[in-house]
C-alpha cells in the first residue's frame, strides 16, 4: 500500500486520482501507524514552506516521516519535494526534513517571468528508476522557489534562466520531484507507477 | 526550457459543453468530460472550463465535471465563471480543479484575489480580464461577460492584481473576440511588459498561424481558444505542429 501523508496542504486528491487510474493501492492518511506500515509513501503539497512544515509538525509527522525515510521509498512532490532538504528562506528561514543536503530559495533572475509555470523538458544528470521506460520528458512545473544542491543529489534539472533541480534523491530510499507528476500526462504517470513498483 | 502552452477552453452550461454562436443561439456540443479527454489527446497542455450557467442551482454541477474529468485527465484544470468567495475556490480546488479563474468578482472584490493567493497560494489564482480599447494603446476592464466599463485602466489594474498575488492572468481583449482576425497584439504586448506573471493570449484566434504569431510578437506565456478546437477546424496538435515549424518551442 502507497501511503499519500494528508497533513492539509494541497493537491492530495490529484494524486490519489492518478494512482487509482494507475490501479495502485493507495490511502490518504496522517496516521503515525498507517506510515509505519505502508510500502512506501508520497509527501505532497502546495503553498508556503514555514505553514507546510508547521502543519506537519502539528500533525506530529516530522519524527516518524524522518524515521520511515530511512527504510522505505519516499517521494516528495513539488513543495513535498522542497521540504525534503534542510531549510528554506522562503519568507523567513525555516528548518526542513533534513532528509536531502541542500537548501529552498527564490527563482531569482529579473528577467524571468515568476512563477515558473508549465510545461519544462528534463535534462537528465544521473541514473534513477523514476526515469525508467520514460518515452516524454516534458512535465508540469509551477513553483517560484527552487532547491539548491550538490550535484550527486541532483538527478534531473530543466533549464530556467539557470538550471532548476526537478528530480531530486539521497541516494537510496528518498526522492523528490519539483513538478507535478499527477498532471504531467503520460510522463509523471510513469514516474509515479515506477515509484510505487520500488 | 519552459515551453509555449495552448490551452482549449471549453464553455460549459448546466454541465453541457456550450459555444454561444451568437448570445441567443447557444447551442449544446458535448459532453465536457469527453470534450476534455479528447483535448488530452491532442496535447493539449491545460483545460480550461468556463461555467456559464447563470442560476445558482446549476452551479454545484460544474463541480461534478471537475471531479469526474480529474479522474481522467492528467493535465492541469481550471475552473472559471461566477468564483466570488474564498469557498467557491476551495470548493473548486477540492473538486480537483488546480486553478480557479477570477474576473468579475475580483475587480468588484479585489481581496478575493489576496485571500485566494494567501490562503491557496499564488500557483492557483487566475485572474481573467475582459478589455476593450478607448484610444490606441489605453484600454480599460470591463465585467459581466463584457457588459459593463467600470472605467478602470488595463495596466493600473494588471500592476494591482500582481500586487495582490495572482499566479498568472488570462487576458481576453472585447475588441477582436470572436472576429477571428488574430489576438489582440498591441493589448497583450502592453500586459506581458507590465508584469512578471505569466499572460495567457484569449479572444481572436481564428486561424492556425495566429497561435504563432502571438508567441513571435510578444511574451505571453500560453494562447486560449473555444469555439476554433471545439467545432475542429483545428487540433491542439496542429497548432503545435505550426508553432514548433516556425521556431516556437512547444511541449
Amino acid at each position: 500500500m502507497t501511503a499519500i501523508v494528508d497533513y492539509g496542504a494541497g493537491n492530495i486528491f490529484s494524486v490519489k486520482n492518478a494512482l487509482d487510474h494507475l490501479g495502485i493501492e493507495s490511502k490518504l492518511t496522517s496516521e503515525v501507524s498507517e506510515l509505519e506500515a505502508a510500502d512506501r509513501i508520497i509527501l505532497p503539497g502546495v503553498g508556503a514552506f514555514p505553514a507546510a512544515m508547521e502543519m506537519l509538525r502539528k500533525s506530529g509527522l516530522v519524527d516518524t516521516i524522518k524515521a520511515q525515510a530511512k527504510v522505505k521509498p519516499l517521494l516528495g512532490i513539488c513543495l513535498g519535494m522542497q521540504l525534503l532538504f534542510d531549510r528554506s528562506y522562503e519568507f523567513e528561514e525555516c528548518e526542513g526534513l533534513g532528509l536531502i543536503g541542500g537548501h529552498v530559495d527564490r527563482i531569482d533572475d529579473p528577467g524571468l517571468v515568476i512563477p515558473h509555470m508549465g510545461w519544462n523538458k528534463l535534462v537528465y544528470n544521473h541514473s534513477c528508476p523514476l526515469f525508467d521506460g520514460l518515452d516524454e520528458s516534458y512535465v508540469y512545473f509551477v513553483h517560484s522557489y527552487k532547491a539548491f544542491t550538490d550535484d550527486s543529489s541532483l538527478y534531473a534539472y530543466c533549464e530556467y534562466g539557470s538550471r532548476v533541480a526537478a528530480v531530486v534523491g539521497d541516494g537510496k530510499f528518498v526522492y523528490g520531484c519539483q513538478f507535478h507528476p499527477e498532471k504531467s500526462g503520460s510522463a509523471g504517470l510513469k514516474m509515479l507507477s515506477n515509484f510505487c513498483a520500488l | 526550457m519552459l515551453a509555449k502552452r495552448i490551452i482549449p477552453c471549453l464553455d460549459v452550461r448546466d454541465g453541457k459543453v456550450v459555444k454561444g454562436v451568437n448570445f441567443e443561439g447557444i447551442k449544446e456540443v458535448g459532453d465536457p468530460v469527453e470534450c476534455a479527454a479528447e483535448y488530452d489527446r491532442q496535447g493539449a497542455d491545460e483545460i480550461v472550463f468556463y461555467d456559464i450557467t447563470a442560476s445558482h442551482e446549476g452551479r454545484g454541477v460544474i463541480l461534478d465535471v471537475v471531479r469526474e474529468t480529474a479522474k481522467k485527465v492528467f493535465v492541469p484544470l481550471t475552473v472559471g465563471g461566477g468564483i466570488a468567495t474564498v469557498d467557491d475556490i476551495r470548493d473548486t480546488l477540492r473538486a480537483g480543479a488546480d486553478k480557479v479563474s477570477v474576473n468579475s468578482q475580483a475587480v468588484k472584490n479585489p481581496q478575493l484575489i489576496k485571500d485566494g493567493a494567501d490562503i491557496f497560494g499564488s500557483q492557483c489564482i487566475c485572474v481573467g480580464i475582459d478589455a476593450k480599447a478607448i484610444s490606441p494603446n489605453k484600454w480599460t476592464v470591463y465585467i459581466n461577460g463584457g457588459r459593463i466599463d467600470m472605467g478602470i485602466d488595463l495596466i493600473d489594474w494588471v500592476k494591482k492584481i500582481e500586487q495582490l498575488g495572482a499566479g498568472e492572468i488570462c487576458l481576453n481583449s472585447i475588441d477582436t473576440d470572436g472576429v477571428r482576425g488574430g489576438f489582440d497584439i498591441p493589448m497583450l504586448k502592453a500586459v506581458v511588459d507590465a508584469v512578471k506573471i505569466p499572460v495567457i493570449a484569449s479572444g481572436g484566434a481564428g486561424k492556425l498561424g495566429d497561435f504563432a504569431d502571438a508567441f513571435i510578437k510578444t511574451d505571453c506565456s500560453a494562447a486560449l481558444a473555444a469555439s476554433l478546437f471545439h467545432f475542429r477546424e483545428l487540433t491542439v496538435g496542429q497548432v503545435k505542429d505550426d508553432c514548433r515549424s516556425k521556431g516556437i518551442n512547444v511541449r
